[in-house]
């Protein structure tokens, strides 16, 4: 079987799997790496969502192959070193300020959805609108939204 | 509870274990008449029958013969532990307890290690998590069982330090006396131990001395959650336990015919082992997108399910059929209404699954499950195993909203691994768990209001609904086989409709009659089961009447309320959400009220329908009408942890605001055309409610009434209303787009869709 090598967490990693195996199964059935969640497999409900280089996208959709040595992927798992030495990144301890989660099991991907949205706004040199977090498409069916809302705003203020 | 043996005295043991050990009944000794539902109805007037009796009382008296106890164990470390019997799937009922046992015993909160309960077949009824009943049914238990080792080790210092019982203080895991000597309960946990089982009576501490009951705390696994470490059923490590799916029929309930290609996908990358079962063609692989590609080249013909050929509208003319008559008009002016409920799916975020491991002589299965002694049961019989030799570990749950009352997961795990003799770690796809997976049935609710003057003459009722299936019972296999004999079952659900359905206002002669038909679908409740409709039905014909007599939406509700209770949640709504206030056409306010579980709701919606905001851009979304604001106030009678209680009454809001505008199955062909989140439109960040304001009232009662799904009806009742206000026209249909189709629907065959590709560059 080809073998890929990207990094993972700050790691490099070399997989055995076919190319066409989504990141997603990778990092969690090879990997075990259980942080980011199934949801629909069809990039949807957005579950899933990690890190590339920084930028969110939902592992469900990217084909094992598509990644390069040197791509760094993030998930929930490796946050907090990308914010510094804490135990915990800073939208993480407002998750826990805001006590958003309740089954948690979206809240990995809401939570890497957040900092990537709170890095792009900033990038972007403004302010977090209500029009932005309108726009966060990650499905709680818990029915979280109106803390993951504060959260954010929280977390954001702190990063 | 214990049984009150004297005033907040209450019985419960020290159990003979190495280390201190305090349990009590789970349920009370009873000698009540009411231990069958159907003796409990027929003991029961028909009028305000849920004065006398809930649904949180009949699930408590149906456990009085049993004597499972629950435990609090005292840990060396001075950790203590307990297993909950019930699942969390969400709702909070871990940090609850945990708060229960760290008012009584003094210890702190993260001291206390809350686990779930493997299934106990012994506690009978007594392990089911449903009805929001949890706290309801253990408050007093688990505080006993708490209270008697907290004694314990007051008896143990005492000799330790030396000093009487009476000199001794336990605060934050410490006893300390006068004298500045102090040790901590680890150190007592081996002394207070007890070498024989006994029976002793502790009195609890009381209201007025509360510390940790009714103030707000966080979530104990908040940490887990937010990590990515708090572990769901697909996140366990079991050994061998492979990944797998299962290929499923184009309609619902379909079986497999033949399959033409069995060996060629046994040889695909990464697949182990492929096999017929009774539900599809089920695939092991080294990772679930290889069982995904498995799945989708299968080549199967099939035969026909339960639901061939039917759509909404054959089931509407089913629902039609079985409408039983409003009787004869009443020589009194009336308002009549219809309304019709579109079937809604009730899939949590985490799909169906389960992990199962069966060898020839015994079997272990771990699931979120909500009726794990039926599960436990029905598997074994499956399996052909007597029950004891078949383990069945509750997982946290990834959300349940009715789905894990049922074990469908658990039960073709199991049957999956006996067939290929291998450990197996089964998930439905997505397209699976909307298309085959359970749903909340299609109803149809007629109501009429007599009245003369400004007083309601009497209220009739008509609840319509294709068949719920109830078959998880009271959580014990007797009453669920009892729920599936045809007869039974009717009588199962119309009495559970009885016993759930409260009518919180002064309505004269009133009938209230459920009757089901179609047993073709999958079903369960979805976040309550008959309520949301129900209520919904009622509240918008109270607006009606209001409009015939001259009052708006809260006077009417005001001039009816019969409980003192219920009128302070709808003042309170009324006035923090600032009724009647001037607003621009095209906006308006709803009101609605919502009592159930011994708990009361009210909610106070505002919703924007212009054109503006109605057709506002979203990419795969339905935006539609917008709920701008919600003001709701719950008054459960006693608030064990206001923060959760808080969050639980938010994802209700969540669910009702969905459920009247934007959220339902669309039924064609014997299949339901949703296949995922991007078709089905539960609530999204751009459909919540900007301005959302939770008031918990101050407590009225000793005890804590149900809230895990409290808010729904209210919720949904409310957006009704304003959008009927808004428009200047009521409702009668919901979702209120249904008639609109919003998605490309995917194809049934292959059942579920490939896998996207384009993930670096569309997140």
């Amino acid at each position: 079987m080809p073998e890929h090598t990207f990094r993972v967490n700050g790691k490099q990693v070399t997989v055995d799997v076919p190319d066409d195996v989504r990141l997603l199964w990778v990092l969690r059935d090879v990997l075990g790496l259980t942080g980011p969640k199934y949801g629909c497999g069809i990039n949807v409900c957005k579950a899933c969502t990690s890190h590339v280089n920084g930028k969110a996208v939902n592992p469900c959709a990217i084909p094992v192959k598509d990644l390069e040595p040197a791509d760094e992927v993030t998930t929930i798992e490796g946050l907090p070193a990308t914010a510094g030495d804490d135990p915990l990144h800073p939208m993480q301890q407002a998750w826990i300020d805001h006590d958003v989660a309740q089954c948690g099991y979206c809240q990995p991907g809401q939570i890497m959805a957040a900092v990537a949205l709170v890095k792009r706004v900033a990038a972007d040199g403004r302010e977090i609108t209500e029009a932005d977090l309108d726009g966060i498409r990650n499905i709680c069916r818990c029915g979280t939204y109106p803390r993951i809302r504060a959260a954010i705003r929280t977390g954001a203020a702190k990063m | 509870m214990g049984g009150p043996v004297g005033r907040r005295r209450f019985l419960g043991y020290v159990l003979a274990a190495p280390t201190l050990a305090a349990a009590a009944q789970l349920a009370p000794p009873s000698s009540a008449a009411a231990a069958s539902p159907s003796s409990a109805a027929a003991a029961l007037p028909t009028q305000d029958i849920t004065d006398v009796v809930d649904l949180n009382d009949l699930m408590t008296l149906a456990a009085a013969p049993t004597s499972g106890l629950i435990t609090v164990v005292v840990n060396t470390d001075g950790t203590v532990s307990f297993a909950l019997p019930r699942a969390e799937v969400g709702q909070g009922i871990t940090t609850s307890t945990a708060m229960l046992i760290a008012e009584e015993l003094s210890v702190p909160l993260d001291k206390v290690r809350v686990t779930l309960a493997d299934a106990r077949p012994e506690l009978l009824f007594n392990q089911l998590t449903g009805g929001s009943n949890t706290t309801f049914a253990t408050y007093t238990p688990i505080r006993t069982a708490a209270a008697i080792a907290r004694h314990r080790l007051l008896d143990a210092a005492a000799a330790h330090l030396g000093s009487p019982v009476g000199e001794l203080t336990l605060t934050a895991g410490t006893v300390k006396n006068r004298s500045g000597g102090s040790v901590p309960i680890g150190t007592l946990a081996e002394k207070a131990a007890s070498s024989r089982t006994k029976a002793v009576t502790v009195e609890l501490a009381p209201r007025t001395k509360f510390t940790v009951i009714g103030e707000p705390h966080g979530r104990t696994d908040a940490l887990a959650a937010v990590t990515g470490r708090k572990k769901f059923a697909m996140d366990l490590d079991v050994p061998d336990a492979k990944p797998t799916m299962v290929c499923r029929a184009p309609t619902i309930n379909g079986t497999v015919g033949a399959v033409a290609n069995l060996d060629d996908v046994r040889r695909m990358p990464g697949v182990t082992d492929v096999v017929v079962i009774s539900t599809g063609v089920a695939v092991r692989a080294d990772t679930f997108g290889q069982c995904i590609d498995a799945v989708r080249a299968l080549r199967v013909t099939w035969k026909p399910g339960t639901a061939a050929g039917k759509s909404d509208e054959s089931v509407l003319r089913e629902l039609a059929g079985a409408e039983l008559p409003l009787g004869p008009k009443p020589p009194a002016p009336t308002v009549e209404g219809k309304f019709t409920f579109y079937f809604r799916g009730n899939s949590a975020l985490e799909p169906n699954c389960a992990v199962a491991d069966v060898r020839p002589d015994r079997a272990e299965i771990w699931a979120s499950l909500k009726s794990p002694i039926v599960a436990q049961q029905t598997i074994a019989a499956k399996l052909r195993l007597p029950v004891g030799k078949v383990a069945v570990h509750v997982v946290e749950g990834g959300g349940s909203f009715g789905r894990k009352l049922f074990f469908d997961a658990a039960l073709e795990a199991a049957e999956v691994s006996q067939k290929i003799g291998k450990p197996v770690k089964l998930m439905w796809h997505r397209a699976d768990d909307a298309r085959q997976g359970r749903a909340h049935p299609m109803a149809t609710s007629r109501v009429r209001i007599a009245y003369a003057g400004d007083a309601v003459l009497s209220y009739t009722q008509r609840h319509t609904s294709v068949s719920t299936d109830l078959g998880h019972g009271l959580g014990e296999i007797i009453t669920s086989l009892a729920a599936k004999i045809p007869v039974g079952d009717k009588a199962f659900s119309e009495v559970f409709f009885l016993l759930s359905q409260t009518m919180p206002y002064r309505v004269g002669a009133e009938s209230r009659l459920l009757s089901e038909v179609d047993k073709g679908f999958n079903t369960g409740s979805m976040r309550n089961v008959y309520s949301p409709d129900v209520t919904c039905a009622r509240e918008l014909m109270l607006d009606q009447l209001g409009t015939k007599i001259g009052k708006d939406p809260l006077q009417v509700r005001r001039q009816l309320l019969r409980d003192g209770r219920a009128r302070a949640v709808l003042d309170t709504v009324a006035e923090a959400g600032n009724w009647g206030r001037a607003m621009p056409a095209g906006t308006a306010q709803g009101i609605a009220v919502h009592t159930e579980y011994k708990s009361v709701s009210a909610a106070l919606v505002e919703i924007d329908n212009r054109p503006a905001t109605v057709n506002r851009p979203i990419r795969e979304g339905v935006t539609g009408p917008r709920v701008t604001k919600v003001v709701f106030a719950v008054d459960v009678g006693l608030t064990v942890n206001p923060r959760g209680l808080e969050a639980q009454m938010m994802g209700g809001i969540m669910d009702g605001i969905a459920q009247a505008l934007t959220a339902s199955l669309h039924l064609r062909d014997g299949y339901f055309l949703e296949a995922s989140w991007d078709n089905y439109f539960y609530t999204r960040q751009w459909n919540v409610p900007p301005d959302l304001k939770i008031i918990i009232m101050p407590d009225t009662s000793d005890r804590p009434g149900g809230a895990g799904e409290l808010a729904v009806a209210a919720s949904m009742a409310a957006v009704a209303g304003a959008y009927g206000r808004a428009t200047g026209t009521m409702p009668t249909s919901f979702p209120i787009n249904h008639a609109t189709l919003s998605f490309e629907v995917k194809p049934t065959v292959p059942p579920i869709p490939p896998s996207p590709t384009d993930g670096l560059s569309n997140a």
